[in-house]
C-alpha cells in the first residue's frame, strides 16, 4: 500500500514537472540524432570558439529559466575553458591567464554584468555588487518554488552536469533544442503551456522552443542559425558539466604508454626468469 | 607458515628484532620465500589484484573523504567541487568510482577461480569463508559509497535496499527505522552511511589478514587441485610469483586506467548526476551492475520477504559450499561432468545479472517466441543457481567419474616424464 501511495506520488510528479526521468533506451521515445563532436573520442577536445559562442546561447537565452549553479565565473577562464586565452587591447598575441583567473579581464568583465547580493555589511544590511570572478553564476530564480510558480510548475533543471545527467549526453540535448518542429501524433494530448518533442521523456515538455535564427549576436562573426546555436550551446554545457576533459584525455595517453611500457617489461622479466625452471 | 622457516638474520639489527619480533622473518617466510605450486595460471594472479585494488580504494577514499561532505544539501555540490576545483579531484574521483567495478571485476574472477578449481575444499574451508565474509563487506562497502554521492540513484537505491529489512516479520518496521534514524532516508541516514563506507574497507584490510594467513597454512591449491607433495612441485613465491603478479597486475592496471580516463561514466548511470529528490523516483531503479544478479533473485519471488529471504540465501549457500561439494576431487578439470554444470552456472550468473538490469515484463530478446520474458529468465536462472549448489555438486561426488589425474605437480607440468635427474634427489 505504502508503495503504491509512492509510485502515484512520484507518477504525478513526473507528469506535472515533465521531469525526464525514463530513456529512449527504453524504446518510448526518439533516439537522439547522431552528431560529430569535436570532443568525442580518445583524441576529441573542446573547440574553444565553440565554447565561447556557447557561453554566449547560454547567457542570452538558457540563463533566463536555467542556472549554472556549480559552475562560477571564475570557472569560464580555467585551463581548456572557454576564456582562458585573452587577446589584451593593442595586442597581437595571447594572454594565458589560467593560472589566476581572477585577474582575468574578461572573466571580470562577464561578472561584472551581473549584480550580487552580497552582505550583511557592517550595519546588518543586505547590499547589491557587481559580480567578480569568484561568485557563483547567479540563478534566475530566488528559490525553486519561485522558479515553479513562473514556469507552470515545471522547475527548469539546473544545467551544470545536464549532458553527464541524460541518456545520450551531448546528443540527446542537442536533439531536444532542434526537436520541435515534428508533427504532434494524433493520440497525444499536449495540454497548453506544454510542448510536443519527441526526444523528450514522456514526449511532452514544458520548456518552449527557445533557439531561433540569429537570436543571438555572435563575436566572431558565426551565423547564429538555430543549428549552429543548438550545437555550440550543447559543447558549452558538456565543458561546463567536465571541464577538466581535455587533461583528463591527456594525461590519460601518458598513463596508458608508462602502463603498457612497464607491462611489456615485466612480461620480459617473466619469460625470462620463467625460461630457467620446467613448468 | 607451512615448513619450517628458512629465514636467516644477517646483520645485528635483525637478529636483534627477531628475538623480540620477527616482523621481517614474517615477511620472509610469506612472501619471499613462501613455497607456491609451480604450475599456478593466471587465474591465481587475481588475489594480487585485488590487494592493489583494496589499497587504491583506500589511499583514494582517504582523500576524498578530506573533500566530501557528508550532508544531505552539501553532498551533491561537494562531489562536484571535487570534480572541478580539487587539485587533480576529477582524478581521484574517477579512480574511485571505476576503481569500486574493477574490485568487484577481479573478485568475481577470483570466486569464479575458485569454485572451477575446487579451492575451498579441504583444507582450505576456512579461507574459503573468510574470502566470502570479504565478499559481503564488499557489497555493503559498494552499496553504501553508491548512496554517498547523493544523487537519485543514490536515494532511490537507499531506500529500496533498506525497505528490504522491513519484510522481517514483526521487527522489520523498527529495524528499518533504526537503520535510518529516522523515518525516511535522510540526513541521519547519510551521515552514518559515511561513516560505515569508511569504516568497512579497514575491516576488509583486517579480513583480508586473516585470508592470507588461512592461505599460508595449508600452501596456496592449484590447477591440478593435488596437494603438494615434494619440493620438485614448488618455487619461491618471490621472485617467481612476484613477477607473474606484478604482469597481471600491470596488464589490470592499463584495463582500470582506460576506464577511468577515457570512459569514465560508462559502469556509472545518468540519473545519479540529478541531485536526490525524494518527491521524483526515477522511471527505473537499478543497482550497480556488481549487485544486479542479487537484484534478479530478489524479483524472481513475488513475495517480498520471501525474495529477501532467497537474495541473502544467495550468498549464505556460499558459506556451507565446502560441506556440499562432496566430490574427493578438487580440480573440476578432472570432472567431467561438474566441468559442464559450472560453465552453466557461469552462464546463469552473467543472465542473472542481465535480468536484473531489464524491466521484468521485458520479453527477452530471442525468446519472445516462446514467451519469456525477463521474470521467467531470472526465475528459472535462479533454480539454477541454487541448484548448482544443493543438488547438483552434492549429486555429482557420488555418480560422476572423475578422469586419472597426473601424479603430481610437478608431473603435470613436464608432462608426465619425472623432473630432471638432478632436481629428483630421493625424499
Amino acid at each position: 500500500m505504502k508503495n503504491i501511495h509512492r509510485a502515484l506520488i512520484a507518477a504525478a510528479g513526473v507528469l506535472a514537472v515533465g521531469v525526464p526521468v525514463a530513456a529512449w533506451a527504453a524504446g518510448e521515445y526518439k533516439k537522439p540524432e547522431e552528431y560529430t563532436w569535436s570532443f568525442e573520442g580518445p583524441f576529441g577536445t573542446f573547440d574553444q570558439a565553440q565554447l565561447q559562442r556557447g557561453w554566449v546561447v547560454y547567457a542570452q537565452v538558457c540563463a533566463a529559466c536555467h542556472s549554472l549553479e556549480h559552475l562560477d565565473f571564475r570557472h569560464l577562464g580555467m585551463d581548456g575553458g572557454p576564456f582562458d586565452q585573452v587577446q589584451l587591447p593593442g595586442e597581437d598575441y595571447y594572454t594565458d591567464f589560467s593560472a589566476d583567473p581572477n585577474q582575468n579581464p574578461v572573466i571580470r568583465a562577464i561578472a561584472a554584468e551581473y549584480m550580487i547580493q552580497d552582505g550583511p555589511d557592517e550595519f546588518g544590511d543586505m547590499f547589491e555588487r557587481p559580480g567578480r570572478p569568484s561568485d557563483s553564476i547567479p540563478s534566475p530564480w530566488e528559490n525553486e518554488q519561485q522558479g515553479r510558480s513562473a514556469n507552470g510548475g515545471a522547475y527548469p533543471p539546473d544545467l551544470s552536469v545536464i549532458t553527464k545527467a541524460r541518456y545520450g549526453g551531448p546528443e540527446y540535448i542537442r536533439s531536444l533544442l532542434l526537436g520541435y518542429d515534428y508533427e504532434v501524433p494524433e493520440d497525444l494530448e499536449v495540454r497548453p503551456g506544454n510542448y510536443y518533442n519527441p526526444y523528450m521523456s514522456g514526449q511532452v515538455i514544458a520548456m518552449p522552443p527557445v533557439l531561433f535564427e540569429d537570436g543571438v549576436v555572435y563575436e566572431d562573426g558565426t551565423a547564429a542559425t538555430v543549428d549552429q546555436m543548438a550545437a555550440d550551446v550543447t559543447a558549452f554545457l558538456t565543458w561546463a558539466g567536465e571541464p577538466h576533459m581535455d587533461a583528463r584525455k591527456s594525461l590519460g595517453f601518458i598513463v596508458m604508454a608508462y602502463l603498457l611500457f612497464l607491462s611489456i617489461l615485466l612480461y620480459a622479466a617473466y619469460k625470462v626468469l620463467w625460461s630457467r625452471v620446467k613448468h | 607458515m607451512s615448513g619450517p622457516s628458512t629465514y636467516e638474520p644477517k646483520t645485528g639489527i635483525e637478529r636483534w628484532l627477531d628475538s623480540r619480533l620477527p616482523i621481517v622473518r614474517l615477511g620472509w617466510d610469506s612472501f619471499v620465500d613462501f613455497p607456491t605450486p609451480k604450475n599456478l595460471n593466471y587465474w591465481y594472479t587475481f588475489g594480487g589484484i585485488l590487494t592493489v585494488c583494496l589499497m587504491v580504494q583506500i589511499l583514494t577514499g582517504i582523500v576524498l573523504a578530506m573533500h566530501y561532505v557528508p550532508h544531505v544539501d552539501y553532498a551533491f555540490a561537494s562531489i562536484e567541487r571535487i570534480d572541478r576545483d580539487v587539485n587533480f579531484g576529477w582524478l581521484l574521483r574517477n579512480i574511485h568510482a571505476v576503481g569500486a567495478s574493477m574490485f568487484f571485476l577481479a573478485v568475481y574472477l577470483h570466486i569464479f577461480r575458485g569454485l572451477y578449481y575446487g579451492s575451498y575444499k579441504a583444507p582450505r574451508e576456512v579461507l574459503w569463508i573468510l574470502g566470502v565474509v570479504i565478499y559481503l563487506l564488499m557489497m555493503a562497502a559498494a552499496f553504501l559509497g553508491y548512496v554517498l554521492p547523493w544523487g537519485q540513484m543514490s536515494f532511490w537505491g537507499a531506500t529500496v535496499i533498506t525497505e528490504l529489512f522491513g519484510a522481517i516479520p514483526l521487527v522489520g518496521g523498527p529495524i528499518t527505522e533504526w537503520l535510518w534514524g529516522g523515518f525516511a532516508v535522510g540526513n541521519t541516514t547519510l551521515n552514518r552511511f559515511f561513516s560505515l563506507h569508511y569504516l568497512i574497507p579497514f575491516l576488509i584490510a583486517g579480513v583480508v589478514g586473516l585470508h592470507i594467513w588461512a592461505l599460508h597454512v595449508p600452501g596456496n591449491n592449484n590447477p591440478t587441485g593435488i596437494s603438494v607433495k615434494s619440493s620438485n612441485d614448488t618455487l619461491p613465491f618471490h621472485p617467481y610469483y612476484t613477477v607473474k603478479d606484478g604482469f597481471a597486475i600491470a596488464v589490470f592496471l592499463l584495463i582500470f586506467a582506460f576506464f577511468v580516463f577515457f570512459w569514465p561514466d560508462a559502469l556509472g548511470h545518468a540519473d545519479n548526476y540529478i541531485e536526490a529528490d525524494p518527491l521524483v523516483t526515477p522511471a527505473h531503479i537499478v543497482p550497480e551492475w556488481y549487485l544486479l544478479p542479487f537484484y534478479a533473485i530478489l524479483r524472481a519471488v513475488p513475495d517480498k520477504l520471501g525474495g529477501v529471504i532467497l537474495m541473502f540465501g544467495a550468498i549464505a549457500v556460499l558459506f556451507v559450499l565446502p560441506w556440499l561439494d562432496t566430490s574427493k576431487v578438487r580440480s573440476m578439470r578432472y570432472r567431467p561432468m561438474a566441468k559442464w554444470f559450472f560453465v552453466i552456472f557461469l552462464l546463469a550468473c552473467l543472465g542473472l545479472g542481465w535480468a536484473g538490469a531489464e524491466l521484468p515484463d521485458k520479453m527477452v530478446p530471442g525468446l519472445e517466441a516462446i514467451g519469456v520474458d525477463f521474470l521467467l529468465f531470472g526465475r528459472v536462472l535462479t533454480i539454477y543457481y541454487f541448484a548448482y549448489f544443493l543438488v547438483i555438486l552434492p549429486v555429482l561426488g557420488f555418480v560422476e567419474k572423475p578422469t586419472e589425474r597426473p601424479a603430481s605437480i610437478d608431473a603435470s607440468v613436464t608432462g608426465g616424464k619425472s623432473a630432471a635427474p638432478a632436481a629428483a634427489p630421493a625424499e
